[in-house]
């Protein structure tokens, strides 16, 4: 239900705006500190979302708390700041558990961010099943993180890499996905959200094919878990992964989901102090899951800022977020593609949170500088996607990403910075 | 505040539109190719030297407008002149766009001035630079692609 509420802002000039089912965010800004401020003279407008997310004032205090009040190590100390760190870090990975709707805690291992999640499967559940002639499958849309892991462990055991293709929308192609589970392919690695083409995967489908030949999915959801509710029991995948500092939590701190009876049987990943159970020179018998994966002291504030984010996500609603950036994406869709000369890069039906484009004689890089003149931030290159890239014929695309804190004004002076690219090209 | 103005002057844009010695070179007897991660800009010099001397120089690629018309400039300026006076040209062309020019350098550069505003933008140096580095990598009959990182 849409209802319209004024509000005083902006030099006393009342601006109407939609409050969709409670949404209001302008409220939802003001727990943003960082989008308060002038880059080059104009009004910050931040459409790098993708790339990493502004954190709220409760993730910042979160942080600021624990290193004032109850910083310590954790998982050994006998004493009392010792033992509220280490109630406060494992109370953050019953939040993550509930939040993935993962059905223990146990099943939550924290690592750095997304990247060093997917190092972890190919170097242990994919060592130990990955071997020569076997195949690993992934996608073209993915991420360098999707793809170089499963590079480095093809090229130890002389594997294959086998590579879905997608369509000209930049949709999974999911005959020929399907095509490619083979009897020899051993694990598949598919992103939820591509982070250069916004498109959406249908992981649920993609895992029922894959089980019906027993093969493991492991998901890169690091563009999903800010963008829509995440339930990984649903989705029944092995293994999903995802990173803090693009949920609106901190950086260093990533989460890797998988099924208990996998995570029991997969092999350490780093040795070390807290990843062990007895250590002598003839033998060692590691810890549990988790902590056989968390080797070292790990990033406690991390986790600790991690739930921050949760509770925040959580009080929004991960819904209502979906809903809101999804109005977001469409005004933004219609009003980008209206502009002469923009091509959208990334046209599936089911998108989340990404607009990546080009402009006809201007380069993505000369776009983003004379956007970045006017204040708006956004991302130009890549994407770390070259694949993609390669598959559109492009060497660089230009890609605004929207956030839970984002506005249809902000979209329209995207759209008025597009058009004064236009007018020092024209 | 750093203009936008500075950056893309009339004639960075022309030569942007229109790059000069826009070709393959088949009498090439240097070549070399720059990449610039970053952005994906890619760019192959082509050099037929005369002894010392640069008796043509041509290039091609893709890249933004910034290191399309830092080539196709380089290339004009360059053509005729010795390998000692191409790396001098070089040195201060580097110098104006990191902001390092002392006065009356700017003079020497001729055409080349109107990279001035690029040292307002510490971002595009690398999009400035890529042509000459390549350049220089031809010159030093350097095998390996060059990158700006």
């Amino acid at each position: 239900m849409t209802t319209l509420a004024r509000s005083p802002l902006q030099s006393g000039r009342p601006e109407v705006r939609a409050v969709e089912s409670g949404y209001d965010v302008e409220r939802v800004r003001a727990d943003f500190p960082i989008l308060h401020q002038q880059a080059h003279g104009h009004p910050l407008v931040y459409l790098d979302n993708a790339a990493t997310s502004q954190k709220p004032r409760a993730v910042i205090d979160a942080l600021v708390r624990y290193y004032e009040c109850y910083n310590a190590n954790i998982h050994r100390g006998v004493h009392y700041l010792s033992e509220r760190a280490t109630a406060e870090y494992e109370a953050s990975r019953r939040s993550v558990q509930a939040f993935l709707n993962a059905a223990r805690s146990a099943e939550i291992v924290f690592v750095r961010g997304t990247t060093e999640a997917i190092n972890l499967v190919a170097q242990t559940y994919g060592r130990v099943h990955v071997g020569a002639d076997d195949e690993v499958l992934i996608t073209a849309m993915e991420h360098h993180s999707n793809i170089v892991p499963w590079q480095l462990l093809c090229e130890e055991k002389r594997a294959k890499l086998r590579v879905a293709p997608i369509n000209d929308a930049g949709e999974l192609i999911l005959d020929e996905f399907e095509r490619l589970l083979g009897p020899r392919t051993r694990i598949v690695a598919v992103s939820h959200v591509s982070n250069a083409l916004g498109t959406v995967n249908p992981i649920a489908t993609i895992v029922k094919m894959a089980h019906a030949r027993n093969i493991p999915v492991l998901v890169d959801g690091a563009q999903a878990v800010p963008r829509m509710p995440v339930d990984v029991q649903q989705l029944d995948c092995d293994f999903y992964t995802f990173s803090g500092h693009k949920a609106y939590g901190p950086t260093g701190i990533g989460v890797l989901y998988g099924k208990l009876s996998l995570l029991e049987a997969m092999p350490p990943y780093q040795g070390g102090g807290e990843m062990i159970s007895s250590v002598s020179f003839e033998k060692t018998v590691y810890n549990k899951v988790p902590h056989k994966f968390e080797a070292g002291t790990p990033d406690i504030s991390g986790p600790i800022g991690l739930r921050a984010a949760i509770d925040y996500l959580k009080r929004l609603g991960m819904e209502n977020i979906a809903r809101y950036e999804h109005e977001l994406l469409t005004y933004a869709t219609e009003k980008v593609s209206a502009i002469p000369g923009i091509r959208l890069i990334g046209t599936a039906k089911e998108k989340a949170g990404v607009l990546s484009f080009v402009m006809d004689g201007v380069h993505p890089h000369d776009i983003g500088t004379i956007l970045d003149q006017e204040g708006i931030a956004i991302r130009t290159g890549h994407h770390c996607a070259q694949p993609v890239m390669t598959r559109f014929h492009l060497d660089a695309t230009a890609r605004a990403s929207f956030g839970l804190y984002n506005t249809k004004k902000e979209i329209d002076v995207l759209v008025r910075g597009l058009e004064k690219v236009r007018e020092v090209f024209a | 505040m750093a203009e936008l103005r500075d950056l893309y002057q009339e004639l960075i844009l022309e030569h942007s539109r229109a790059p000069r010695n826009y070709r393959e070179l088949t009498d090439a007897d240097h070549k070399a190719e720059g990449y610039n991660p970053l952005c994906g800009d890619r760019f192959t010099v082509f050099l037929h030297m005369d002894g010392e001397s640069i008796r043509d120089v041509t290039f091609q690629g893709s890249g933004c407008a910034i290191s399309k018309a830092s080539a196709s400039m380089m290339t004009q300026a360059l053509k005729g002149k010795t390998r000692a006076e191409a790396e001098k040209i070089f040195e201060r062309f580097h110098k104006l766009v990191t902001g390092q020019t002392v006065n009356g350098n700017q003079a020497e550069l001729g055409k080349l001035a109107v990279f001035s505003g690029v040292s307002e933008f510490p971002t595009r140096v690398k999009c400035a630079t890529l042509a000459w580095h390549t350049l220089q990598a031809a010159l030093e009959g350097k095998q390996d692609a060059v990158s700006t990182e």
